[in-house]
């Protein structure tokens, strides 16, 4: 398939499509993006600040620790679910238009950080509002972003191509998300966790990014080197992964979708 | 002259099954391999295309035409055989596939010529004129569902051919557009070949294959059952139905 187009337009094309799609017949529009993070905030602070009544570094306002985890967590659930059965949703156009396949799963990611942009926004906003402060280590915010979205892509490239052969990966993905949101500190600290159990998390690229987060947002530092390192690597291994397996399964997407 | 499509011992087979496999599907067919669940859609089928030819396929349902449209595209690979295809290829394979029924008529024009791999400047310069061979501009900006099938294939058509491809293919569209949109199609398919582009067209309308195209290609059940000038090709086919009667 020689497919010599403009990647660019392209994907700009695609992502408005989906934002246009989803947003049309909405009376709230993109409200919804910030509807979800702000309840999860809301009912996370209730149970374990007030139900469970849990005392715990109380330097950082509850709400904000709990958003940083939320914003990275949900970014990962929706874009490597949508990213995952994007080539199946999309059979139309896989079927009948000759463009690059790749084009199809890396799109839906795409798509996914215009919600992502609006909840880091929400996010900035709320760290704002706690009297933070901005500072030089917030040029890290783009650059940790980006590894993440590489990293997310990586993913759905390499599931969406196994979801066409085996339509149960959709299933293996949603069991995956729920129980990651478990894996994340997202409304616990890193500190408390034990010893034995911490290299699970080092080797944890969502646990990565939301420590991340909560380095540069929370705690006036640039993300520790650590951190850094376990991003690149988790994107570049991610992507290597996802694109050959993508290439190697792509040729018979026509025959089973 | 170049050829502008080639075939060679082409051959493509589908599994029965429609492809949607949980995983215990796929263990049992890893116990138990079987290779009678096979669908022969194309079996040795040879031809060549010059460039600024037009062919007619001909055949019944199922005969073979669409997968052979679809490996000339590219969309699918074939088991056996080579393919060779040289120049732009724009496929009008069914209605309007790429477009989204709550997007505008524009939007929708937007993103099929951006999938089809018009530049940002391209499409700016081509829109009106792509709007104006639709000739649905009073409704460019209502979502396509409101619009009627007729409609919907007078779009799709006109984003196919802005593209200038080399080879445009094209997979039996006509049936429902209106008398003029047809004459219009005609017109502008007579154009393309006056232009020295080539031209496949699956068609049931033998009259329509008579009409446009130099070569003619009988399909049945996979097989190439005659290949040559178009009048004998549809003279052939026309006397082995009524044989059939």
């Amino acid at each position: 398939m020689s497919w010599r187009g403009d990647y660019f337009y392209l994907f700009e094309n695609l992502i408005l499509k989906d934002f246009r799609i989803r947003y049309r017949n909405m009376s709230l529009g993109i409200l919804w993006s910030l509807i979800n993070p702000l309840v999860m905030m809301v009912v996370l602070t209730f149970v374990f600040r007030g139900v469970v009544g849990e005392q715990g570094n109380s330097r950082v306002p509850f709400p904000l620790f709990v958003l940083s985890g939320l914003v990275p967590y949900n970014f990962f659930t929706a874009a490597f679910m949508t990213g995952t059965t994007s080539i199946v949703d999309n059979a139309a156009l896989v079927k009948r238009v000759p463009v690059p396949r790749e084009v199809v799963p890396v799109a839906a990611v795409l798509s996914i950080c215009v919600h992502m942009l609006i909840q880091i926004a929400l996010l900035i906003a709320i760290t704002l509002l706690f009297g933070m402060h901005v500072g030089a280590q917030w040029a890290w915010l783009p650059v940790m972003w980006v590894l993440y979205v590489a990293f997310v892509c990586g993913l759905a490239l390499g599931a969406s191509a196994i979801n066409v052969y085996i339509r149960d990966t959709r299933y293996v993905v949603e069991s995956f998300n729920l129980v990651l949101f478990w894996l994340v500190p997202i409304f616990y600290s890193f500190n408390i966790i034990q010893k034995k159990y911490q290299p699970l998390y080092n080797f944890n690229p969502v646990a990565a990014m939301v420590m991340a987060m909560r380095n540069i947002l929370l705690e006036n530092i640039p993300p520790a080197h650590s951190l850094v390192v376990n991003m690149v690597i988790a994107a570049c291994v991610s992507l290597g992964i996802g694109i050959l397996t993508f290439r190697r399964l792509k040729s018979h997407f026509f025959e089973h979708i | 002259m170049s050829c502008a499509i080639h075939f060679e011992h082409v051959t493509k087979a589908f599994p029965h099954h429609s492809g949607q496999m949980l995983l215990r599907d796929r263990l049992r067919l890893l116990l138990r391999p079987s290779s009678r669940n096979r669908f022969e859609a194309l079996k040795d089928v040879s031809f060549d295309l010059a460039t600024g030819e037009s062919l007619g396929l001909i055949g019944p349902n199922g005969s073979g035409k669409s997968t052979l449209l679809n490996l000339a595209t590219g969309l699918a690979q074939p088991d056996g055989g080579s393919i060779r295809v040289n120049g732009k290829v724009s496929a009008l394979l069914e209605l309007g596939a790429g477009f989204h029924p709550d997007l505008t008529g524009a939007e929708n024009i937007r993103v099929n010529a951006a999938l089809m791999g018009l530049t940002r400047r391209q499409v700016n310069q081509r829109f009106d004129e792509i709007v104006a061979f639709s000739g649905i501009r009073e409704f460019i900006n209502e979502p396509l569902r409101t619009y009627s099938s007729g409609m919907a294939v007078r779009l799709a058509f006109s984003v196919a051919v802005s593209v200038d491809p080399d080879i445009l293919l094209i997979d039996e569209v006509f049936g429902v557009g209106d008398e003029a949109f047809y004459t219009q199609c005609v017109e502008k398919m007579h154009s393309f070949q006056r232009a020295g582009k080539t031209i496949v067209l699956a068609s049931h309308n033998p009259l329509l294959i008579t009409k446009f195209c130099q070569r003619g290609l009988w399909l049945d059940r996979g097989r190439v059952m005659a290949s040559g000038p178009a009048q004998e090709v549809i003279d052939a086919y026309h006397g082995a139905l009524t044989e059939a009667h």
